[in-house]
């Protein structure tokens, strides 16, 4: 017994330490970011800072183009999310509720289309977009996001809808229900946590996507949030590490805690549409 | 009349059916219509373009005039014929198998490290691991740019004070092997918290009483988990291994940006750089397009291979 509990006591500590690594670079981000500018320069980093200050984010919030490119990220997300989310969940009802010729084929489909890297369609994506003067627009952007927005959430969708009992839709329609009286009031709500998740997930996804909006934004009035990170330090010799924290920190704020409020859930939705499948 | 009326509703019953029939088996692809319609024009549209744009000169002249021109196979016999196409795809393939080992080892470690803590450990190593997946991979960067630099890196101290050498002002990014390395490092950081959470939910799925008739039978662990514990894990393993394969094969932010674009040379190209300084920056888009279909082929092949072997542990289970 005892030695067990001593083995209980080694691997405890073994992950505790492993946490602290783990967490570590997030750690740092925030404590530098609160850091006056004299601790950061230092050579001897200082691990817990006693004097915190805040003038790190009036320095980044006040840097050109912030509040632009927030306001840029926020339309190009939340239009990406709402035109996603409605097609995807037609559509993934359809996947999970009906049996119809071709079924096979759309899943392969979207599964493969996942599997595609982003930068193998740079290339044709820009031409196409400059093909129709989509190129610096928003909208070229949101057309993009789509080609990896609407495959995840047609799957993830269809994983919600097949969590659901069966035999719960059937009975409201031996109530007299009709299908799609079924559908609202009985569907409808049991799979409304699985909209918002995967809804989150998309806007997660959107908020942090990198390489399109490289690509198709250039006119710095009309990035988006990651855009201005990556150009932060630009070619400046003089590198304001604190400044760049606080950027990072508000970059990182939204999708960490919506993550964090996801996070089971997503995974519920993707083992569920891969047991069912 | 009465004859009529009767051929009427007859008529109209058997419309109003066929009409029903017709309409209940329209409504799966009404449903489907809207995806289908946008992925063909937003993700169809440009397949095709990829194809035509390999086999033509297009250029930044040609994307003003939008019309290419006809050069059969040329841009392919380009690529094909380029040192740096090959160094790039061997270097690539290096640093691929380096960062899925890596991650899927130390992420199954983590996994069952997981299983054998107590409760409060578990619920302090989960929320860290979540909270470092949470990070978008343009902040990460940042970070590990931050805390790398060579001036006061918090990296550097660290080493140096574990003596595990003079790192003092060490320079990460002076060889393409250690900034390789760093990217490495950052992509398998940032990897481990969804292979171990993934291969830990499939952990839990294996009988305690199984691992423990085992060990009473006197098995030894390493036994105990390639005998017992791994057929159970292995579909997971399966997918998340063949996921990160595709993900790191065609890597690009991380690079690029821990990188840096100064400091990137054909000496320390991946794929997606490749692809993004040949293709776009350059302006040679048809050349890009057939870097992109080559690209998509491998990566296509490596897919295949998986899918057989998911439906293959599917005949089997």
């Amino acid at each position: 017994m005892s030695a067990r509990a001593l083995r209980k006591a080694g691997w405890n500590t073994v992950g505790v330490a492993l946490a602290l690594v783990m967490v570590f670079p997030v750690y740092w981000m925030v404590s530098t970011a609160f850091k006056p500018d004299d601790q950061i320069n230092s050579l001897t980093p200082t691990w817990f800072s006693s004097s915190p200050t805040i003038r790190h984010f009036h320095d980044a919030i006040h840097t050109p183009f912030f509040w632009t490119d927030v306001k840029n990220s926020l339309i190009i997300v939340l239009v990406t999310v709402a035109i996603a989310m409605t097609a995807a969940f037609l559509a993934a009802v359809a996947l999970a509720k009906y049996r119809f010729g071709g079924r096979g084929i759309i899943i392969l489909l979207i599964i493969g289309i996942q599997m595609l890297p982003g930068a193998g369609l740079i290339i044709p994506l820009f031409v196409v977009l400059a093909r129709y003067h989509q190129v610096d627009k928003l909208s070229g952007v949101i057309l993009t996001y789509l080609t990896f927005a609407l495959p995840f959430c047609v799957w993830t969708l269809r994983g919600f809808i097949l969590g659901i009992p069966k035999e719960l839709e059937e009975a409201a329609m031996v109530d007299g229900s009709t299908r799609l009286g079924a559908f609202v009031r009985i569907l409808l709500p049991l799979v409304a946590p699985g909209l918002v998740a995967t809804s989150v997930f998309a806007f997660i996804t959107s908020w942090n996507e990198y390489i399109f909006a490289r690509i198709i934004l250039s006119d710095q009035g009309k990035q988006t949030l990651t855009l201005w990170l990556s150009y932060f330090l630009g070619g400046s010799r003089h590198q304001d590490w604190g400044a760049l924290m606080a950027g990072s920190t508000l970059t990182a704020i939204p999708v960490v805690v919506f993550f964090l409020l996801i996070q089971r859930r997503i995974m519920f939705g993707l083992t569920a549409g891969a047991v069912k499948g | 009349m009465a004859v009529a009326a009767e051929t009427t509703t007859k008529w109209s019953r058997r419309r109003r059916l066929t009409f029903g029939r017709v309409w209940r088996a329209a409504v799966p692809y009404l449903l489907v219509l809207p995806v289908i319609a946008l992925m063909t024009a937003i993700l169809g549209y440009p397949i095709y373009s990829l194809g035509r744009l390999s086999l033509e000169h297009y250029t930044l002249f040609e994307l003003i005039r939008h019309h290419g021109q006809y050069i059969g196979l040329h841009n392919f016999g380009l690529v094909l014929h380029d040192q740096v196409f090959w160094h790039t795809l061997f270097r690539t393939i290096v640093f691929t198998v380096a960062n899925v080992g890596l991650t899927i080892v130390l992420g199954t470690l983590v996994a069952l490290l997981l299983i054998r803590v107590s409760t409060w450990v578990q619920i302090i190593l989960t929320s860290c691991l979540v909270l470092v997946w949470a990070m978008p991979q343009v902040v990460a960067v940042q970070v590990w740019y931050w805390m790398t630099n060579f001036q006061n890196g918090v990296v550097n101290y660290i080493l140096t004070e574990l003596h595990i050498g003079n790192f003092f002002q060490h320079d990460w990014y002076a060889t393409t092997f250690s900034q390789l390395a760093l990217v490495t490092a950052l992509i398998v950081w940032a990897g481990i918290p969804f292979i171990a959470i993934s291969v830990y939910a499939a952990l839990t799925q294996v009988p305690s009483d199984l691992v423990e008739a085992a060990e009473i039978d006197g098995a030894r662990a390493w036994r105990v988990f390639f005998d017992v514990t791994l057929p159970i894990i292995k579909p997971v393993l399966l997918i998340v291994t063949s996921l990160s394969i595709l993900w790191d094969f065609g890597v690009f932010t991380q690079p690029y940006l821990l990188i840096g674009q100064a400091h990137i040379h054909p000496g320390n190209y991946l794929m997606g750089i490749y692809l993004f300084e040949e293709g776009y920056l350059k302006a040679d888009y048809g050349r890009g397009a057939a870097i992109s279909i080559l690209m998509l082929v491998i990566v296509a092949a490596m897919s295949v291979v998986y899918v057989r072997r998911m439906i293959k542990i599917g005949a089997e289970g």
